[in-house]
């Protein structure tokens, strides 16, 4: 227990930080904030994916679009309470992600890159083809709509919530069975891990996470689910905070949130270049420069002061 | 014994690899008959096709580039469209500076060769042999990157290009722009040359000796490094061509014009085989053409070439995930 102390420590200081937060910024900060933990649920789900079962996904898009729909259609058409449509989209995502699951354990490496890439450019296309249920271009429109401190509270809720779990699955049976097909699947097979029952189950809690995440992330949208706001920039966004994160480790998952989530705005105002394109010379060039210098992301960075400060 | 030793017992061992090979060489010809009774059948047909062939070069050499890359440093490029839409502006540039369109070409191709070079020494060797993750990410950074250098130099607004090909000919009633041709003239031959250079120049042995085994390469005196880097020039200057033959087909300069060609590109690697280069091309006129004659008789799904194009590209990676050409990869455990 009492090396667990420092970690502890840290994990009630973040929540205390976070907990006291929105009563001192100003509502467009709560609101960015808010972003923060929307991206700390998603790229949560991705790291369980890539991070700790070794399959890479450029389509968790696809899944916050899943859900996100999933929550604004009810909304929209039965009234449902936004905190009901988590639950489903939750629901909903984890079978959807078993099914997609299938497919790729056949793939890996590039292969299952390209494959979950065409799925994150693909999905937000159906709303276009059935615009009558799910609102073509212009959208869905929730029938609640919520003020920024309560999607503050639910978003930050959700990411406590979301990381107590992941970190009960992957720290048992689970999680080893997981960590064994990521560093060697043979090995893992005649240790009698059920390679296809794992990689599947890897595949369907990560979407679960980014189902969640979806509803999220349209109430902060006004409750407006849109496909242009589902690119395939949302689910880069979120291959970069899992990898600036660090994967296979929980402990850098709010660094590598924050990173998608405040600095394309902060960047907006970066002097010599201004403006708008500011924005993406700078993230563009951070994420090449995080990339090449912290090769395990900031989880890595920690391990290494901790090493440090231990000897 | 006496199985083991006759001819019919060694073409049976072949038997599933050469089955393979002829179904895809009868599927192949027998779109090309498609294609030729089609446009002998009707003048819209072949002037569909031809366009469709035009643009569908331009994906090859875009695929071309991405194959090229991932054989010598299995690395999926997901910048090199935004790297062809880089150099694109600078030809424009060039040719507002006072070049003429040719001359503009050629510095073009030298710029994208160094900056591809550079890219490969300065951003992409060191991540290359960590991880599948950590190159996609940098080459996605890259993507973001480019993007937002193009538009803070040049703007996100619409510019127009001049075209170097205009008029148009007749061929027995089939009107064919000058444009069209020129574009599968100039990308195919640039493709013949880098593949010359590839078969019959010692640099280009050296080149595919580092890609495909480059300890041993190594050993026998091949600088691995300086001949991936080189690759990742060459990709570029593939990207190059691909990119100024493919604007004047589009008729504007965004700086998202070639996103959607990259898509294509993905495709047709994957149909192709993403180890092989042959593929790439045939793979990009394939689908050059299919989606040009999908959009030109049913004008409903226009919106939805995209899915479509990745629709392929799902099947094929499920069904033959080593595409049309390539051989299946085996590791060694």
């Amino acid at each position: 227990m009492r090396g667990r102390l420092p970690a502890l420590g840290s994990i009630a200081a973040v929540a205390v930080l976070i907990a006291v937060l929105p009563f001192t910024l100003s509502s467009y900060n709560v609101s960015l904030v808010a972003q923060v933990g929307i991206f700390f649920v998603a790229v949560l789900g991705l790291n369980i994916l890539t991070g700790y079962s070794g399959q890479i996904s450029i389509g968790h898009g696809a899944f916050m679009a899943i859900g996100g729909y999933t929550s604004a259609v009810m909304s929209r058409d039965h009234h449902t309470n936004l905190i009901v449509t988590m639950l489903m989209a939750f629901a909903i995502c984890f079978v959807l992600g078993l099914l997609v699951g299938l497919p790729a354990l056949r793939l890996s490496g590039a292969y299952l890159a390209l494959a979950t890439f065409a799925l994150a450019i693909s999905v937000p296309q159906l709303p276009l083809q059935w615009s009558t249920f799910l609102g073509g271009t212009g959208g869905v429109q929730s029938h609640t709509t919520v003020s920024d401190r309560w999607i503050y509270g639910a978003a930050w809720s959700c990411s406590a919530i979301l990381f107590l779990l992941a970190w009960l699955i992957l720290r048992g049976r689970v999680g080893r069975a997981f960590r064994a097909v990521r560093d060697s699947e043979i090995a893992a097979t005649a240790s009698g891990i059920e390679l296809s029952l794992y990689k599947t189950l890897a595949f369907g809690i990560s979407a679960a996470y980014a189902g969640v995440a979806g509803v999220l992330f349209v109430m902060a949208t006004n409750g407006f689910a849109q496909p242009t706001e589902f690119g395939i920039i949302l689910s880069l966004q979120i291959l970069i905070g899992a990898a600036v994160a660090g994967l296979g480790s929980l402990w850098g998952i709010l660094a590598g949130a924050a990173f998608v989530g405040l600095l394309p705005q902060v960047s907006t105002s970066v002097p010599v270049i201004g403006s708008d394109h500011g924005r993406d010379v700078v993230f563009g060039l951070m994420v090449v420069l995080v990339m090449l210098a912290l090769p395990d992301g900031f989880a890595g960075l920690l391990a290494r002061l901790r090493a440090l400060v231990r000897a | 014994m006496e199985t083991l030793t006759s001819p019919l017992a060694g073409l049976r061992a072949r038997g599933i690899a050469l089955g393979g090979a002829i179904t895809v060489y009868l599927l192949l010809g027998g779109g090309a008959v498609f294609l030729l009774v089609g446009c002998l059948q009707s003048t819209r047909f072949a002037q569909l096709t031809v366009s469709g062939l035009a643009v569908g070069a331009a994906y090859g050499s875009l695929a071309l580039a991405l194959v090229l890359i991932y054989r010598a440093t299995h690395v999926i490029n997901f910048a090199q469209g935004e790297l062809a839409m880089a150099t694109t502006y600078i030809a424009y540039q060039l040719i507002q500076w006072g070049l003429s369109y040719w001359e503009a070409f050629a510095a073009t191709l030298a710029i994208a060769f160094v900056l591809g070079t550079a890219l490969e020494l300065v951003v992409i060797r060191p991540v290359q042999h960590r991880s599948v993750i950590a190159a996609v990410i940098v080459s996605v950074g890259l993507f973001i990157l480019i993007d937002g250098v193009v538009n803070w130099i040049w703007g996100g607004g619409i510019r127009f290009m001049q075209s170097p090909f205009s008029g148009s000919y007749d061929l027995g009633g089939v009107n064919i722009q000058h444009l069209y041709a020129g574009m599968l003239g100039v990308v195919l031959g640039c493709v013949l040359l880098v593949w010359a250079l590839f078969r019959f120049t010692k640099l280009g042995l050296g080149m595919r000796a580092a890609a495909l085994r480059p300890a041993a390469a190594a050993l026998a005196g091949v600088r691995v490094d300086w001949m991936l880097a080189l690759g990742w020039g060459l990709a570029a200057v593939l990207g190059a061509v691909a990119g100024m033959m493919y604007e004047p087909s589009q008729l504007l300069l965004t700086p998202t014009f070639m996103q959607e060609a990259l898509v294509y590109a993905f495709a047709a690697a994957v149909l192709g085989g993403l180890e092989s280069p042959g593929g790439a091309v045939v793979g990009g006129l394939a689908i050059g053409v299919f989606l040009n004659l999908l959009a030109g008789y049913l004008p409903q799904v226009v919106s939805l070439e995209v899915p479509f194009a990745f629709a392929v590209l799902l099947a094929i990676l499920l069904v033959k995930p080593s595409g049309l050409f390539g051989r299946r990869e085996v590791s060694r455990v």
